[in-house]
């Protein structure tokens, strides 16, 4: 069998893995990283997008395989060891840009590689089209959008802190 | 998924030896051939993945020509300073593509050898009129798409890079469908060298020319030529997303609109 050695979330791994294993398996249920959610396992909802490398793939589309010697960001590896959030997890519960949760992972983890890409500052419109590869199917996308406008202004170094949301 | 041997080769000789398995199959972003292989749509006793071959990456202006690497993903060939400045149509289709995951791992190769009649790609490998360069040969566009996932590539031949001339004028227009974004209608139109192509994707089995339309548009290069070129619905695509003579109307629709980007 096929021998994967990744980083994720800064610590390596070696893992035997079979040719077919996806990546979302190997971290789900090697890693037992299960904050990295599979909905549609068609591509299409962006529940499982992590980070390879910097940017946002969709981990139920990528061989284990594929990703050997990669540098892999979950939704685990985001908040710092004393527990404080990332900004954008920060905006996402100040928003309530969440209802069940089920597609938080992934819109978070897509949120900030489009935020990371735009350091010029995004409009509602780039947040929202950027957001194409994730679907939530119960809060909207409303709360989502504010929130990922609110981090940005703190990841690009324009405010110290989330802006609160209106009461 | 069936399980299946992997392979990385690192030169385009190894891959072509390890393809020449007729029941192998290339992989290169995952994109399309991963979602076939989940639903049991293909058991290759082998995968061959061609993302550590060097010789087939990157983006350069060679003379007239951008040439770009079968391996560069969608999403660099968007971002391309040098395709931006010399296709800004080509850099336009890449950056509507799928989604924002598709284009960080979907690659030029994989799309164009894939297609799919609903793909982006083709539309402008044949609107440009670019030539396909593979393991064995140079192949022109106009031979090189045969009909639904059929192109002229044999088993063991790998497409390496694509070199598309650089055109004076060039736009593209794309009907989506809201829900999974493939293409229903899209037209690439081009004025290269003084001579004018247009190709239509999504509406047919496979990507072709819409010889009446180029026909107008050498006459009269502008929106207006192509609004009395009827486009037949013979042969078109209808299923439960729209129907043969819808496509049809969007031709047309597509086709000013690609001609307006165009300018």
């Amino acid at each position: 069998m096929p021998q994967v050695t990744l980083t994720v979330n800064g610590q390596t791994h070696t893992a035997e893995v079979e040719g077919r294993t996806l990546l979302v398996e190997l971290l789900r249920e090697t890693l037992r990283l299960t904050g990295t959610h599979v909905g549609c396992d068609t591509s299409q909802c962006g529940a499982c997008v992590v980070h390879i490398n910097g940017e946002s793939v969709k981990s139920c589309t990528t061989l284990a395989v594929m990703a050997n010697g990669a540098n892999v960001t979950t939704i685990e590896g985001l908040a710092k060891a004393d527990g404080t959030l990332h900004a954008m997890q920060e905006a996402f519960r100040e928003y309530h840009a969440l209802q069940c949760g089920f597609c938080t992972p992934g819109m978070v983890m897509s949120a900030i590689d489009l935020v990371q890409k735009h350091p010029e500052g995004l409009t509602e419109q780039q947040i929202r089209e950027g957001l194409e590869g994730n679907l939530c199917r119960c809060t909207g996308y409303h709360n989502i959008v504010k929130a990922i406008a609110a981090a940005a202004e703190v990841m690009h170094g324009k405010r110290s802190e989330i802006a609160r949301a209106a009461e | 998924m069936y399980d299946f041997a992997y392979h990385k080769p690192a030169t385009v000789a190894d891959a072509v030896k390890l393809l020449a398995d007729p029941d192998a199959k290339a992989i290169s972003g995952g994109h399309t051939l991963i979602p076939a292989l989940k639903h049991r749509l293909n058991k290759p006793s082998a995968v061959v993945d061609l993302s550590g071959i060097a010789e087939m990456k990157g983006i350069k202006r060679v003379g007239n020509a951008i040439v770009i690497g079968a391996l560069t993903r969608h999403v660099e060939v968007a971002t391309s300073a040098e395709v931006k400045a010399a296709i800004p149509a080509l850099a336009y289709l890449a950056s509507h593509i799928g989604d924002v995951q598709v284009r960080n791992r979907g690659t030029l190769g994989g799309s164009v050898s894939n297609n799919d009649p609903a793909a982006d790609y083709p539309a402008a490998v044949l609107g440009l009129g670019a030539t396909i360069h593979t393991s064995k040969r140079k192949i022109a566009a106009d031979d090189f798409f045969q009909g639904m996932f059929t192109t002229a590539l044999e088993q063991d031949e790998i497409l390496t890079a694509i070199e598309f001339p650089i055109p004076e004028k060039a736009g593209y227009a794309k009907m989506k469908n809201p829900a999974s974004r493939y293409v229903m209608a899209g037209v690439f139109v081009a004025k290269t060298g003084g001579a004018v192509r247009v190709a239509v994707n999504g509406a047919g089995p496979c990507v072709f020319r819409q010889a009446d339309m180029e026909k107008a548009l050498a006459a009269n290069w502008s929106a207006d030529a192509v609004a009395g070129v009827k486009q037949s619905a013979d042969g078109l695509n209808g299923d439960i997303h729209g129907s043969a003579e819808y496509r049809a109307h969007l031709v047309g629709v597509m086709a000013k609109r690609a001609i307006a980007a165009a300018g």
